[in-house]
């Protein structure tokens, strides 16, 4: 899979969006918090904006009113023709696409960071197609300056015309996942620690802008490789529960024949896999509508090559 | 001398998003042989289908504060909310309330997203009879915690569903998110199920139970979070606070820290428990948590009169 293009100029479009899903409240306030104090997303050579990107799901502290809009920016709803009946999430992924797109073009933001909360106990972790370089070398720096508590990099592989996420709106993109954390329950110590990882991407951006050097590097991350759903009965409910071995290891090795779910007469299901694999999202509550009881990947070293390193003040070409 | 137990009923899904009373009411509809016992009726029953179906808390109104007698005596019509139309049927089912009629023991299972661990609900501090079962399941659990919590209060005391039995018993186990089952949870609200029935259970068979006492925590005031002019959330529970449910928290402590990060510590000059702190429900309801005070509840001896 060919990369994405490297930035070869400053980014000087730069969107924090929250509220993506309405009940995942770190995201949300801090986005509230922006938009009456903007000067945190202030650096030198930009300023961030910051977007509620689903107010109407925020005001009732819902995930979504009709549909998630973060599966919604696909070329096939963002070039869809409004209609008086269509999901509410469907015109604000286009009014959103408006604002910070349009999509694969040429006028796209240049970067978009998408926070969100999980109910899974995924500490820190970054979301974002492993082909797009600028990104990869952001959770890289991400790593460096916020090693405690550590975090990890979930990559997906996907191409152009695939993609669905509200920041693959813009040129380059990436989600930050924040957990364990209820829905509709704001947590001081994830609020705090959303903050400053805003605050490290923003001066990583101000840094690339500035010129510095960011070399290549080797880097460990877990690939997406599919998704497993809850064990059920004849009529489509919920015939167990993950095992209590398995909840809240996320990112934890699981081997063929370890426990993992468990039923309510009391029996266990093993894992029937042939390798070893690292589940992600266990028992995230926004999942179980999407027959998701957990992800599972692989873990994997990539190498991510240098960034191209800005001339601060471009002499014009002759 | 005490009428000996004969009906019933362990409620799941007054809230629809409290995942654990929802699956246990349900396995049990389908396989029952657990919670039966002899010479008793235990019926298992979902509360709020409507909500369970769509994993939200409630349609139109919390069930779990319509079992008044204003609204359980409105006149039946489909402009009513959903849940007090429902409160009306459930009414009829299980009630009436303050009836003869009516069930003897309601169990409704709730969860919460604060650290509350297992906790038993009282509405009563001179019942006996549940004193007696509390201490009976307090001390069946150990050494897994289970604290008691007494609702009872001029004002803030609130019409629960399971308000219609004789004996109405809440019990509410977490921390665990809306919408999430943990089997850890759920395995816990399985065993103080477990225990209550088997109290019981001795209770008809003509035991008698010596006077006990419990520790229990009292509700006292609930406190909302600090709001901007548009009333918006200011601030936030102190991390110092967060999941530190059923611990003393003393004047000075840090009790909210604001968005910008000032803390704001508890005032006041005594001792208070936290309890429900950042529960996501209680948001709405303007509830960052509720102070509690510790106290000793005393029961007399108990037995079955059929013996």
């Amino acid at each position: 899979m060919c990369s994405l293009p490297v930035p070869q100029e400053p980014l000087r479009r730069v969107a924090v969006t929250g509220g993506t899903h309405g009940n995942e409240m770190s995201g949300v306030y801090l986005v509230r918090q922006w938009l009456r104090t903007p000067v945190d997303l202030q650096r030198p050579s930009f300023s961030a904006v910051p977007v509620l990107a689903n107010p109407a799901a925020t005001a009732v502290c819902r995930r979504y009113i009709g549909r998630d809009l973060n599966r919604t920016f696909t070329s096939t709803f963002l070039t869809s023709k409004a209609t008086p009946d269509e999901l509410y999430e469907v015109t604000r992924a286009r009014e959103l696409n408006h604002l910070l797109g349009p999509k694969n073009s040429s006028q796209a933001f240049d970067f978009i960071l998408d926070l969100h909360n999980t109910t899974a106990n995924m500490g820190t972790c970054f979301i974002l197609n492993v082909t797009d370089t600028f990104a990869m070398h952001l959770c890289h720096y991400l790593q460096l300056q916020n090693s405690e508590p550590p975090s990890r990099v979930l990559v997906i592989e996907a191409s152009e015309d695939t993609t669905f996420s509200v920041d693959s709106v813009a040129k380059h993109g990436m989600t930050v996942e924040l957990g364990p954390q209820p829905q509709g329950v704001l947590r001081a110590d994830l609020f705090s620690r959303m903050r400053s990882l805003v605050a490290s991407v923003l001066d990583f951006i101000e840094l690339f802008n500035q010129g510095a050097a960011f070399p290549a590097f080797e880097m460990e991350v877990y690939k997406f490789l599919g998704c497993m759903d809850f064990p059920r009965s004849e009529d489509g409910d919920l015939a167990g529960m993950v095992h209590p071995q398995l909840q809240d290891q996320d990112f934890e090795p699981v081997q063929p024949g370890a426990p993992i779910f468990q039923l309510f007469s009391g029996e266990d299901m093993l894992y029937e896999g042939d390798s070893t694999m690292y589940p992600l999202f266990i028992n995230e509550a926004a999942y179980y509508e999407k027959n998701i009881a957990f992800m599972k990947s692989k873990k994997l070293t990539v190498s991510i090559p240098a960034l191209p390193v800005l001339t601060p003040n471009p002499t014009p070409l002759t | 001398m005490e009428k000996p137990i004969k009906k019933i009923a362990i409620f799941g899904g007054t809230h629809g998003n409290e995942l654990t009373g929802v699956f246990l009411v349900k396995h049990w509809l389908r396989d029952g042989a657990e919670i039966q016992r002899t010479g008793l009726e235990v019926k298992p029953f979902i509360t709020n289908p409507r909500a369970v179906e769509k994993c939200m808390r409630y349609i139109d109104c919390d069930l779990n504060r319509v079992f008044d007698l204003e609204n359980l005596g409105k006149k039946m019509s489909e402009d009513l909310p959903y849940e007090v139309r429902r409160a009306q049927e459930i009414n009829h089912l299980f009630g009436p309330k303050d009836s003869k009629g009516s069930y003897d023991i309601i169990f409704d299972l709730h969860n919460t997203t604060s650290n509350m661990g297992c906790t038993l609900i009282l509405e009563d501090s001179k019942n006996d009879f549940l004193i007696q079962m509390f201490h009976y399941i307090k001390t069946s659990l150990a050494p897994l915690s289970c604290n008691v919590y007494l609702i009872e209060h001029p004002s803030l005391k609130y019409a629960t569903t399971r308000s219609i039995a004789k004996y109405p018993v809440g019990i509410e186990v977490g921390p665990q998110p809306q919408g999430v089952l943990r089997a850890d949870i759920l395995d816990q609200m399985r065993k103080m199920i477990k225990h209550a029935l088997d109290f019981i259970h001795h209770f008809n068979d003509g035991k008698e139970f010596p006077p006990c006492t419990i520790e229990a925590y009292k509700i006292m005031e609930k406190v909302d979070f600090p709001r901007n002019e548009n009333g918006e959330v200011a601030a936030i529970i102190h991390p110092n606070l967060q999941d530190q449910d059923w611990k003393p928290l003393h004047p000075g402590d840090p009790v909210f820290v604001t968005l910008d990060g000032k803390t704001i510590p508890l005032g006041g000059d005594h001792t208070v428990y936290p309890v429900f702190v950042n529960e996501a429900a209680y948001y709405e309801k303007k509830e960052a948590f509720a102070k509690a005070t510790k106290l000793t509840l005393n029961a007399k001896r108990i037995r079955s009169s059929f013996h």
